[in-house]
């Protein structure tokens, strides 16, 4: 086989993208990745990670001004934006070289081009305008990924509009900055520049924050912002934004009134659109659907020998969801036993603010316009010793069973940690466990994880510690 | 103190058997040693011994029930100067029909795991009770009918549970055949038969039904008003029903045939025969077990199984062959036959086949072997094609010898000729090493006299 014909060709270098390229190579599959920019896609180089190295640093900077509380004593803390934002970079730099390594190492060969469908099994490469020729694939796998949305008249101008890439490499600090959208990415770069010492006001359509969230955990999350002193507008949207040569007037909708604030920097952040445009659709049966690629369970394609994976497909729009799919798709060509569909009910996602948020399975209200009758578990952080002892007594574990047959259809947190803890809940739900398994698990001491089981516990009227 | 007598576990893999027969009444006095019952498995028919002497005070469970459970207590002896006063059946469980199918360990795990929810909500008493009540009627098993383990979610065998379904009909889409939620939730009920796999080995996990594909025989034969006699079906031929579909389904046979001449093989019958001076009767089909035996050790090739993992080559010809019983068809073992003589073979094969009609072989005697042999040569049968017995890979069906002309050298004379075909699982065994197997066998069956050396 010559190096232009491969049995699979994988376009995007992302989480969906790299882990189909491995796990093709793993099975003995001649595989190449094209990725245009850099290998780890959006998540590890301008998403995910590099903002993971800044909420850290912002995390370390709120627990330095709080050491009093336990019994430290610190003077003259002062933070570096231009070494927060090195660290961050070197942070994603240094897990794309590993992505690098991986690649090499299963013996994928990485084109770094720009891939376009070119007719049947033809990819073109393209670089800086360059035609690079073509490489054969059997199986093409799109991982093409995403991009912010942009509403118009909030084009990000590198200036005072800024989308996520310019939010996350930022060259001084705002004093008021707008964040326009409070999901997951939204909410984390407000948490980050609030705790920063910006004056942060957040826009969200919604009637609430995080709308993906559960309710009542959105309403915690609500307080506990607005506690550490972040203005945040619900059922309202930013229909103008006016530039001056400092700063920006946004025009604020609220219930059909318009209030207008003065800030001097505008994060948008409201939601993503597929990169579905100029890689070659047009000639293929591929369909697309409100901006995204239509597949099937196992991610085919309309068009013969097409998949796609990730962000470029419907969502949940998450990393570990975009990896699934590519071990998901691989495995079915190949002919892989166990093979199944994504169980969406079983995704979980984390929102790093602070306080963090992690969720997985149906919210309560969900589960209720469902048709099922549910337990409601609730374990407060302030009754667990470990929270206590960590400084960090804000936060809650909701469990949501169906009382017919004891599923655990969702869980909800919110509180130090949650992000590590909601593992164990999706481990379960993957196993299906019932009540009765949680209520038998030992859940070490002293951990927040007790919170897990009294949770489970508290559904069934049987908590402990409160 | 009332000595209480158990159902026992006739193999190691037995979990229920059907109570056949009392040959004690109520009432009689027995003595150690006595056959007081008779309990038929899926293959065999056994007797029970008292181990105590007594009273036969209580027949717990009546003559007739099936799935009784192995350690169920199915009758009660009482000693002398004890009366039926004395007699505590409360920790014997119910009824054991109702206790039908349920292995002791998941007895003893679900409904204590029942039990803690119970608790927690016992203000909603209502909905409760109906679930116990259900729960006690609907038994689970934790395993299929061959003793393998079913693996299921927790959340997949409440749901189970709650609705009445058998874990051994739910076919499981988990990993290695996990049984998940979904399972249960798209099982659309049918027959037991809906997920078997083979008995003896775990040669393949694939699953099929017993049941035939067509429209229910019952169900035409009602609406078309056509007369008939229900002749219900015993363990023995669910089971072999079972394993033929199975068999004729997962396995993928070719048949090769070939055609032997008997002449020598019967002029050795005679001669030995007569020699025995009617101490023994050496039958045609004695010396083709003895064939087949002898063309395995010379071409161990065709003594095998397939397993996905690897083809088993056994070590010794362990040739089953096939019996027809009144409860239908049974494959008694006799095993390591390259090793035993003619004489041996030929009794050990009356007594098995007499002991399988009367239902008495223990299962170590029909379960294994590693080839079949089948013979209707004796209905006149001229040949026909076997099912492969799983997870054996060959069986060798006999037909009858007859006389024919043929041609030696310019002349035509007249010979016994007897056609065998090999029913072969090709993923086991291939064309030509099927064929050149028929061929050692051949030249054992033409030429006798080489099986002596």
């Amino acid at each position: 086989m010559s190096d232009k014909k491969f049995d699979f060709v994988i376009i995007g270098g992302g989480p969906g993208g790299y882990v189909a390229a491995i796990r093709a190579a793993q099975l003995g599959y001649k595989t190449a990745v094209v990725e245009a920019n850099h290998l780890g896609g959006i998540c590890l180089n301008w998403g995910c990670i590099p903002t993971k190295a800044l909420l850290r640093s912002a995390e370390v900077y709120h627990l330095a001004k709080h050491a009093d509380q336990f019994g430290l004593k610190v003077s003259g803390l002062e933070f570096d934006l231009k070494k927060i934002v090195e660290r961050s970079r070197k942070v994603a730099k240094q897990l794309s070289g590993g992505i690098g390594h991986l690649l090499k190492k299963n013996k994928v060969n990485v084109f770094d081009a720009y891939g376009r469908l070119q007719g049947k099994g033809v990819i073109g490469l393209e670089k800086d305008g360059k035609d690079l020729g073509t490489i054969e694939g059997k199986h093409i796998i799109l991982a093409t990924g995403a991009r912010a949305r942009v509403l118009p008249g909030l084009e990000p101008d590198g200036k005072f509009i800024l989308s996520y890439k310019e939010a996350m490499v930022p060259e001084d600090m705002p004093k008021k900055l707008l964040v326009i959208g409070s999901g997951a990415i939204g909410i984390e770069f407000a948490s980050f520049y609030n705790t920063l010492g910006v004056d942060v006001t957040v826009v969200e359509m919604m009637d609430r924050v995080m709308p993906v969230e559960d309710a009542e955990i959105s309403k915690m999350a609500q307080s506990s912002f607005e506690k550490q002193g972040m203005k945040i507008i619900t059922e309202a949207k930013v229909s103008k934004v006016e530039k001056h040569e400092h700063d920006v007037t946004a025009h604020i909708e609220i219930k059909g009134k318009v209030e207008k604030h003065k800030f001097d920097r505008v994060i948008s952040a409201v939601g993503i659109v597929g990169n579905t445009e100029d890689i070659g659709l047009d000639a293929t049966k591929v369909k697309v659907d409100r901006g995204h690629i239509v597949v099937d369970d196992y991610l085919k394609t309309a068009e013969p020998n097409v998949y796609a994976i990730g962000d470029v497909v419907a969502g949940p729009w998450l990393a570990h969801k975009a990896s699934h799919e590519a071990i998901i798709c691989v495995e079915k060509i190949a002919g892989e036993a166990d093979v199944h569909p994504l169980a969406l009910g079983n995704i979980p996602g984390c929102t790093y603010c602070h306080p963090q948020v992690a969720s997985v399975g149906l919210t309560e209200a969900k589960a209720k316009e469902q048709g099922y009758n549910i337990k409601v578990g609730r374990f407060p952080f302030v009754g667990n010793g470990k929270a206590i002892a960590l400084g960090e007594p804000e936060g809650m574990v909701k469990t949501i069973f169906d009382e017919k047959t004891g599923e655990l259809l969702g869980a909800h947190m919110i509180g130090a940690e949650v992000t590590e803890l909601i593992q164990g809940y999706v481990v379960g739900k993957t196993l299906e466990a019932t009540e009765a398994e949680f209520m038998h698990t030992i859940f070490p001491h002293p951990t927040l994880s007790e919170m897990m089981h009294e949770s489970v516990l508290d559904a069934y009227g049987k908590a402990i510690h409160f | 103190m009332p000595t209480n007598i158990t159902m026992p576990a006739l193999s190691p893999t037995m979990e229920e058997g059907t109570l056949a027969n009392w040959l004690k009444s109520e009432g009689d006095m027995v003595e150690a040693g006595d056959v007081i019952a008779e309990i038929e498995t899926d293959k065999a028919t056994m007797e029970v011994e008292a181990v105590d002497e007594g009273k036969l005070a209580k027949i717990v469970v009546p003559a007739g029930t099936e799935g009784v459970k192995v350690n169920a207590v199915i009758a009660v002896l009482l000693d002398e100067g004890e009366d039926e006063s004395d007699i505590d059946l409360s920790d014997t469980q119910k009824k054991p029909s109702e206790n039908k199918s349920k292995p002791a360990k998941e007895r003893e795990n679900e409904p204590k795991k029942e039990d803690d929810s119970k608790k927690a909500k016992s203000e909603e008493a209502p909905s409760d009770t109906k679930k116990a009540a259900s729960q006690a009627q609907t038994q689970q098993t934790s395993s299929r009918d061959n003793g393998e383990r079913i693996f299921a979610t927790p959340l997949a065998k409440r749901l189970a549970k709650d609705k009445g379904i058998d874990l051994a009909d739910v076919n499981g889409t988990g990993p290695k055949g996990r049984i998940k939620k979904a399972d249960i939730e798209n099982f659309k009920g049918g027959s037991k038969a809906n997920a078997i796999n083979t008995q003896d080995a775990n040669t393949h996990s694939g699953s099929v039904s017993a049941q035939s594909s067509g429209p229910d025989a019952k169900a035409l034969s009602d609406m078309l008003g056509m007369e008939y006699t229900e002749l219900p079906n015993n363990n023995m031929r669910k089971v072999v029903a079972r394993r033929l579909v199975e068999s004729k389904q997962t396995v993928p046979h070719f048949y090769l045939t070939v055609e032997c001449q008997l002449d020598a093989l019967m002029a050795a019958r005679k001669d030995i025969n007569d020699a025995a001076n009617g101490e023994y009767k050496l039958s045609v089909n004695d010396f083709i077990i003895k064939a087949a035996a002898q063309a395995l050790k010379a071409y161990p090739a065709a003594n095998v199984a397939w397993t996905d993992e690897a083809v088993l080559q056994y070590k010794h010809a362990d040739i089953s062959v096939a019996v027809a019983t009144p409860n239908g068809l049974i494959t008694p073992i006799v095993k390591a036959a390259e090793t035993k003589g003619l004489k041996e073979i030929s009794a050990e094969v009356k007594d098995l086949a007499t002991r399988a009609r009367d239902g008495k072989l223990k299962p170590e005697e029909f379960q294994g072997g590693t080839f079949s042999v089948s013979n209707l040569g004796m209905y006149g049968i001229k040949e026909f094609d076997a099912i492969i017995n799983p997870p054996q890979a060959c069986i060798l069906a006999v037909g009858a010898g007859s006389k024919q002309p043929y041609v030696s050298g310019n002349d035509v004379k007249i010979g016994t000729f007897m056609n065998c075909t090999l029913s072969v699982d090709h993923r086991a065994v291939d064309g030509a090493v099927g064929a050149e197997f028929l061929q050692f066998l051949k030249r054992y069956i033409e030429n006798p006299v080489n099986m002596l050396v």
